[in-house]
């Protein structure tokens, strides 16, 4: 019954989404407000209609309704009540459902929240968004139906894959999805903006707290996947350049270049063109993600509901948005009029400059993605492009921004005074060149990649403070203007300033992590041990435990420096009779930024003869800040969301005032 | 001398790992082992490199690379071992060759071309001073600075949007 009510709802939100896009359209053509209106409502009601959909599938899962295919086919009655719900969207059809829960409540937020916008852009982006909504909602109830039935219906389900159980892999979709789907707003809004013919400074500031929101979500979401990856995995490893997550950097690097063009567009009325291609790129890119990733068209660790026809389906979905979303773009873009002019040295060039660098970057992880697809349909020939390639061509092109990055924020719009910011940053430099100069020297083994990691990191920590001391008058006002000054910043500069200070802590975790991370392993017997990164590690015992849907082998290895003991770690090997399958749980002992990883592995004989267990252990230095930098990129955005009621205010005031204007004319 | 045996201590701390069982007896065939494996794709996993793969497949690809290493033979002459045996599907960094030169050079060819671009159009911006507006332009400047009716100009309103506020 559930099952079948939510089956009603997600066809009926289809045909709502259907009435959004009509209702939407007809009341922007004939200028109609009720037509608008009703438009609006229906968005709003094809979110519910999603929800309730959503909802059964959520209530299906929890009652372990085996007669649902969905549920028997990644559910099990043994599951922890956080993996049953987390199973929801665990499967391909489910993420698809949470996709299109997603899809329907920005647009229902869009019809619901955008009291400022002008009416005739609004109407056109709730219609936008609405044939969004058709579409997907559409592949969801025809092609990925969720609430099929089962006949026979079985006694036990087939559970989610054990790798796939744990917290931060649980919440990692949800995020993930917020930031995918969240840039649908952004493509609606420039797709609505072509449309009227008309982009503005007020247009690319309703742009930015959409994209902001959807940027931060993705952020956290990527960082949650690594941090997954990192521990669950177990060999120490956060990024692959695998093609999976490349189809989610697409989108977060054209999103983080589209958070500095708006801003070019919003305060100098320049880039519009520019800004609304992003815009539209940075939906495209997530959709391009999901064809990628639920089509199997491309080998990756994290396949998951490989169906070819089903990857047509959403090409098709890709190429018609997409698509129609370009075609808009080349005949209506020539006609926007250039913007604000301004000097090279300006913080209008800085901006150029940081999207120059991101959409080049961009174009270099979309190749390296799909080159070994696009050689194997022209000359049939396979090749592979693993994490040299990247190493390669992605990361001298991030320096470079990372160079110019902290003079950004100092230059002035239109004509910027190159002298005096090399001034402000002196210090900062010397000191970056001196941590790398430092690393170079006396860090042991001495690795020239690490140490330039060491010192673009401390360039841009250095710089983003550098930049709030040169705003605060830092040493040059008295303690009590400092402080005002301090508080009377706004919030977006915050924002930017933990944005900036993130992706330093990142880049010194991610070097100092790739540079100097030590690993060891040895079969050992209880009482022997081994030695990692100036830590000594004992077995002390090992014995088998029983989890809730699992079975495990348990070990207690107690690790000391300098010969007092400092944390006892306890990996396990996890074996889950429900799939048959065997996972490792690391055991973490933090080490202030640093961790300990280890790892327990199979029973084995020691060279003695004696019985033993495989023990792996990893010395992974500043491991810590490769998760904490991303997660200041997240705070930052969302201290520069919080920002947004000023914001509003500004647009509503001048809503207000155009409203008289109207009036009077 | 020194230099190169730390750089070699680096790597040895690397080498330690993986399977005890398999290892080389010599530290340093073993190093250089461990820094192959990281390059060569397991052909039948998903997306992963034998250095990180579990799969059957992988453990014999190591042994074969250890064999070859231990024979002496140089990086090169294992990596084109492997080629010969496998295609170029094996090499997880592929090579610079006629095929594979579009993947090579598009990121500089993006970077030199986008570069030229807006060398040009600063070129431009600088040819056509800002400074002096042309007759028309001093008209429409003076029109659209005229008080409009509602009276709203923020500091925000650049004068290129107020026109739409009064079309409206």
């Amino acid at each position: 019954m559930i099952a079948e009510l939510g089956a009603f709802s997600l066809v009926l939100a289809l045909a709502l989404s259907a009435a959004q896009v009509a209702l939407s359209a007809a009341g922007r053509i004939r200028g109609s407000e009720p037509l608008r209106r009703a438009g609006e409502g229906a968005a709003g009601a094809a979110f519910l209609a999603v929800l309730v959909a959503f909802g059964a599938l959520t209530v299906s899962f929890l009652t372990s309704d085996f007669s649902v295919a969905n549920v028997a086919a990644n559910s099990h009655t043994d599951k922890p009540l956080l993996y049953k719900v987390a199973g929801v969207w665990g499967s391909h059809e489910g993420s698809l459902l949470l996709w299109c829960l997603t899809l329907t409540g920005f647009g229902a937020a869009v019809a619901l929240t955008g009291e400022s916008l002008p009416k005739g852009l609004k109407a056109s982006a709730v219609a936008t968004q609405g044939a969004l909504g058709v579409l997907f909602l559409a592949f969801a109830a025809f092609a990925s139906n969720p609430f099929l039935r089962l006949n026979p219906v079985p006694v036990e389900g087939r559970s989610l894959n054990p790798l796939l159980q744990d917290p931060a892999l649980a919440l990692h979709p949800p995020f993930l999805y917020g930031g995918y789907v969240g840039f649908s707003v952004v493509f609606s809004l420039a797709v609505a903006a072509l449309i009227e013919g008309r982009v503005d400074a007020a247009w690319a500031r309703w742009v930015r707290p959409w994209t902001l929101a959807a940027w931060s979500l993705l952020t956290a979401g990527i960082a949650l996947g690594a941090f997954w990856a990192y521990y669950e995995l177990g060999w120490g490893g956060w990024w692959f350049w695998d093609p999976v997550e490349n189809a989610s950097f697409m989108p977060w690097l054209v999103g983080a270049a589209l958070l500095h063009s708006a801003i070019v567009t919003e305060k100098r009325g320049a880039l519009v063109g520019w800004t609304v291609f992003l815009a539209l790129a940075a939906f495209s890119f997530s959709m391009l993600g999901a064809f990628l990733v639920r089509s199997g068209v491309l080998t990756s660790v994290h396949a998951f509901a490989v169906d070819p026809a089903r990857g047509l389906v959403l090409l098709a979905i890709l190429g018609v948005t997409a698509g129609s979303g370009f075609a808009l773009f080349a005949w209506r873009a020539p006609a926007f009029a250039p913007g604000g002019v301004f000097a090279p040295i300006s913080r209008e060039s800085s901006l150029v400059l940081n999207n120059l660098f991101l959409a080049a970057a961009t174009a270099t992880v979309l190749l390296g993605t799909l080159y070994p697809l696009m050689l194997e349909a022209a000359t049939g020939e396979t090749i592979s492009v693993g994490p040299a390639y990247f190493n390669l061509t992605f990361a001298p092109l991030m320096a470079a921004a990372a160079l110019i990055l902290p003079a950004g924020p100092l230059l002035a719009w239109k004509r910027g005074d190159l002298k005096g910011v090399i001034q402000r940053l002196t210090a900062a430099a010397g000191l970056a060149i001196a941590a790398a100069v430092l690393t170079y020297a006396l860090v042991e083994p001495r690795k020239a990649f690490g140490a330039v990691g060491v010192g673009i990191g401390a360039w841009l920590v250095l710089g983003a403070l550098a930049e709030v001391i040169e705003r605060a008058r830092v040493g040059r006002a008295r303690a009590g203007e400092v402080w005002r000054r301090l508080k009377g910043l706004p919030r977006g500069a915050w924002g930017m300033t933990l944005g900036h200070l993130g992706l330093g802590v990142f880049v010194l975790g991610a070097c100092v992590e790739t540079g100097w991370k030590q690993e060891s392993a040895e079969v050992l017997a209880p009482g022997r041990g081994l030695e990692v990164g100036g830590y000594a590690l004992r077995l002390d015992r090992a014995g088998a435990v029983d989890g809730p849907n699992y079975l495990a082998e348990r070990a207690s290895v107690s690790v000391s420096k300098d010969g007092s003991t400092v944390c006892t770690a306890e990996p396990e090997r996890r074996f889950f009779p429900a799939g048959g399958q065997t996972t490792s749980e690391v055991a973490l002992c933090f080490r202030g930024l640093s961790d300990l990883y280890v790892v327990l592995g199979e029973r084995r004989a020691t060279a003695a003869g004696e019985p033993g267990w495989l023990v792996r252990a990893y010395w992974n230095p500043w491991a810590r800040l490769i998760f904490l930098g991303p997660l200041l990129m997240a705070a930052g955005g969302l201290v520069s969301l919080s920002d947004r009621r000023l914001r509003l205010g500004v647009a509503a005031r001048r809503a207000a005032a155009s409203a008289k204007a109207e009036a009077a004319a | 001398m020194k230099r190169r045996l730390a750089a070699l201590a680096a790597v040895l701390c690397m080498a330690a790992a993986s399977d005890p069982s398999e290892r080389l007896p010599d530290p340093a065939q073993e190093a250089r082992a461990r820094a192959l494996f990281q390059d060569i794709r397991c052909v039948v996993c998903q997306n992963e490199s034998i250095d990180d793969s579990e799969a059957d497949l992988a453990r014999d690809m190591r042994s074969l690379v250890r064999e070859q290493v231990a024979a002496g033979r140089t990086d090169a002459e294992v990596r084109a071992y492997l080629l010969d045996r496998y295609g170029e599907f094996v090499l997880l960094t592929p090579r610079f060759n006629p095929a594979n030169a579009l993947l090579w050079l598009t990121p500089l060819a993006i970077l030199l071309g986008a570069s030229g671009f807006l060398w040009m159009s600063v070129r431009r911006a600088r040819a056509s001073d800002p400074a002096a507006l042309s007759p028309e332009e001093e008209a429409r400047l003076a029109a659209l600075t005229n008080p409009l009716p509602g009276g709203h100009a923020s500091a925000q309103t650049s004068p290129q949007e107020q026109p739409h506020l009064s079309e409206r």
